[in-house]
């Protein structure tokens, strides 16, 4: 097939369509406002409904209302949106309601930059809202993974009936790259009998709720989200790994900083360090056993994290994941700066001879 | 081959259309490429610019410090980047506009009257073509066939008058990268 | 045996939890009933609100939503706009509605969202224990204005029929009581009007339905229907405020 330069936020927005995404609420935002746009004019061509909401609050409960009723729904926004979002997002995984959330991650706290950050990890994998929830977190590192991850999202939402979440950045979602429009593998996916979309001669009303003043109720609730969390964790993690069959310094990180790793990798390589990148691509299951695995290996001495995160984020998920074994070195910014190839290699450097 | 390429100029002159032309081209002749616009409430006047990757491999960093070519539409765009370029690198710069000169002895500097020549060819807005024939003809891993294909892709229709004209810029572009 | 009277088979069976006196029940009654004559029961969809009626999914015989505080109009738009056929409906207090969810009424509102909304007014906070709501009165007591709202403290009641009938989205706004049996049919006409013009598609519908809390009020029911009409209606008066189809003809 042949390859298409596309805009990752234009990309984003076709491959819903694609995916067959019935009905699109969003809020401008930069940098993800091309996702609107592009839907405003391509959706309803395709016979899906478009509505441009006063709020980020009213986009998620819009979707919380057509994702209630059966459809595939969708929102998008960037970082200080998505925080407005969380009051929508935890209602719809107590709901278990499937729907597909796109953070095009700017640089924060606050209002902050609208240049790429990193800094939502936190509230994507802890579940940002309130009560125990999880959403399954895919985090793309190119514009062709970006539309894979965009089309798949919505058979993992109707699989587990859980919001998903696709966690790009500002660079993703503004650079255009070749990709090609290839099939996602499809899922056997479960009808969708429990939709308040009208009873229609059913014998009884289908309800959306997440109140159960009964705390008995409610208990019942949160064990069978934790059974379908488990399961995600079970069936849903991924990872992937570049040359880390010898690494001596092990980069982790995720969506931006992560293809820049590739480009430090050579280089170091070059220099004759042996450097590897792991890379995980869902957040949320974290690859913790993987990684765990990896860093245990003798040949890898030192691992450094990165991430456009002036603390770390992730640096917390792959403590756990390595348990002490190993020293563990950050290097980060945030407030919309990336880190350069430059940089990772003085740091990977630096964190070896640390050390040894 | 791995070719770094940053295009700048003011808001609204073109250059993140020539790096989207450049990247195309790229593509089309199978190599691996990126395109990454600076973005921001600038949206006309102010600074614009865009970075390129060309290669051979598949695209790490789609960001970089230092570019391989510098096309510079505008006086602040030569000189916020001279100094980055790769020693051994070309800069392409907008005589129209910038009357600065490269300081630079270890690059080659290319000067092209892109609004000039556009006038000549008898459309002012046909600067950018003037400018990627100069950099495809000074660089020369692009084929002058691609770009024109690809020209002829851009206007169809009622716009399929412009062909002719863009490719008459092109090649005047291309006659002052050689 | 004759029937002479018998439950909306839009209502389930399920027991009430409204407090003695309090207008909820019939309000859903006077739903549930149109729902019925209009032949829209089956395929309708009804979204609650967070307040006193927050179980109302269990006492509609239709599909229901249960929406988070004051969202409810957002939801019945992600719903009507992807089911345009079917009736849509929120069904919403004073505090869901005209106060943390101001932005979604008034915008629903303004984008004509063909659902029909049920407000009730009942001037307090009821399900959270008697708080101050943006329509309690002036000089009205709530447990956050223990000596009566004051205009320089919290400013003057909205209303929201009335301001939302600016809007020209809002095709139909009406403010009813059912205190009595004549306000009770024109209630019940209201509603009727409302959900007729949604199932036209000629665009956003409004009932503002007067209401007591006794309960919260500390009266009796009979003295809190004496209260309503002494102190609401002259503030909130009753009839059609918006009739855009009338407007035309």
């Amino acid at each position: 097939m042949a390859k298409e330069l596309w805009k990752g936020n234009e990309a984003i927005a076709e491959a819903a369509i694609r995916a067959g995404c019935d009905c699109f609420f969003g809020y401008p935002i930069t940098p993800q406002s091309e996702v609107p746009e592009y839907m405003s004019s391509h959706l309803p061509k395709a016979g899906g409904v478009f509505v441009q909401s006063e709020s980020e609050v009213a986009a998620i409960n819009m979707v919380y209302g057509a994702a209630g009723a059966g459809m595939r729904a969708m929102t998008s926004s960037s970082s200080p949106g998505i925080s407005l979002k969380q009051e929508g997002i935890t209602y719809l995984a107590a709901a278990e309601l499937p729907c597909v959330i796109v953070n095009v991650m700017r640089g924060g706290p606050g209002l902050g930059t609208i240049q790429p950050g990193q800094g939502d990890y936190f509230q994507a994998t802890r579940g940002g809202g309130n009560g125990d929830y999880r959403t399954v977190v895919l985090a793309p590192s190119n514009v062709q993974e970006t539309a894979d991850f965009v089309q798949e999202a919505f058979d993992i939402a109707d699989q587990y009936r859980s919001p998903v979440v696709v966690l790009a950045d500002g660079l993703i979602g503004q650079m255009m790259e070749p990709i090609e429009w290839r099939p996602v593998p499809k899922r056997q996916l479960p009808a969708k009998d429990w939709a308040a979309c009208g009873k229609k001669g059913r014998d009884h009303t289908n309800v959306i709720n997440s109140l159960f003043l009964n705390p008995e109720e409610c208990d019942a609730l949160n064990q069978r989200l934790t059974v379908k969390y488990a399961e995600i964790e079970k069936n849903e993690v991924r990872w992937e790994t570049a040359l880390c069959q010898d690494a001596e310094v092990l980069i982790t990180a995720y969506g931006t900083p992560a293809r820049i790793a590739l480009t430090a990798l050579d280089l170091l390589r070059e220099q004759g360090i042996r450097a590897g990148l792991f890379r995980p691509v869902t957040l949320w299951p974290f690859p913790e056993k993987a990684l765990g695995e990896i860093a245990a290996e003798p040949h890898v001495k030192v691992i450094l994290d990165v991430e456009m995160s002036s603390t770390g984020q992730m640096l917390d998920d792959v403590r756990l994941a390595v348990e002490g074994r190993k020293p563990i070195r950050y290097l980060g910014h945030a407030g919309g700066i990336m880190p350069t190839v430059e940089e990772m290699i003085e740091a990977a450097k630096t964190a070896l001879k640390e050390a040894q | 081959m791995l070719k770094q390429i940053i295009i700048s100029g003011f808001g609204g002159q073109g250059g993140l259309a020539i790096g989207k032309n450049l990247a195309e081209a790229g593509m089309e002749q199978g190599f691996h490429v990126t395109w990454a616009p600076s973005y921001g409430p600038e949206m006309r006047g102010g600074t614009a610019n865009c970075s390129v990757v060309i290669s051979s491999r598949p695209v790490g960093s789609p960001v970089f410090a230092r570019p391989t070519e510098l096309i510079a539409l505008n006086e602040p765009s030569l000189e916020k980047f001279e100094a980055d370029v790769q020693p051994g690198g070309a800069v392409f710069v907008n005589s129209d506009v910038v009357t600065d000169r490269v300081r630079r002895e270890d690059l080659s500097a290319c000067y092209i009257p892109c609004a000039k020549i556009a006038e000549e060819v008898g459309n002012p807005k046909v600067g950018n073509m003037v400018m990627l024939g100069a950099y495809v003809a000074k660089t020369g891993f692009l084929r002058p066939e691609t770009i024109e294909a690809m020209i002829a892709q851009m206007f169809t229709g009622p716009k399929a008058k412009f062909v002719p004209l863009n490719i008459e810029a092109f090649r005047r572009g291309m006659a002052c990268g050689e | 045996m004759a029937v002479v009277y018998e439950k909306s088979r839009g209502l389930t069976d399920a027991e009430l939890h409204y407090c003695p006196g309090c207008h909820h029940g019939i309000i859903h009654k006077l739903i549930a009933e149109t729902l019925v004559e209009l032949d829209l029961l089956d395929g309708a969809i009804g979204v609650c609100p967070v307040g006193c009626s927050v179980f109302a999914f269990k006492y509609f015989n239709c599909d229901m939503l249960e929406a988070a505080h004051g969202r409810a109009p957002a939801v019945a738009t992600g719903i009507k706009r992807t089911h345009p056929d079917q009736a849509v409906f929120t069904y919403q207090g004073d505090g869901d509605l005209a106060s943390i969810g101001a932005a979604e009424i008034v915008h629903a509102a303004m984008r004509g969202e063909k659902f029909t909304t049920v407000f009730v007014n009942n001037a307090i906070y009821g399900m959270t224990g008697g708080q101050m709501a943006p329509t309690t009165l002036i000089g009205q007591r709530a447990t956050t204005c223990q000596e009566g709202r004051t205009v320089q403290q919290a400013g003057m009641p909205i209303r929201v029929a009335e301001m939302l009938s600016t809007l020209d989205g809002c095709v139909y706004a009406e403010r009813v009581c059912v205190t009595d049996i004549p306000n009770l049919n024109r209630a019940k006409k209201a509603i009727k009007t409302a959900f007729q013009k949604q199932m036209a598609g000629e665009g956003f519908t409004f009932v503002e339905v007067l209401s007591t809390c006794p309960t919260n009020w500390g009266l009796t029911p009979v003295k809190a229907v004496q209260w309503l009409r002494e102190n609401m209606i002259p503030y909130y008066p009753l009839g059609v405020i918006k009739d855009k189809g009338l407007e035309v003809r």
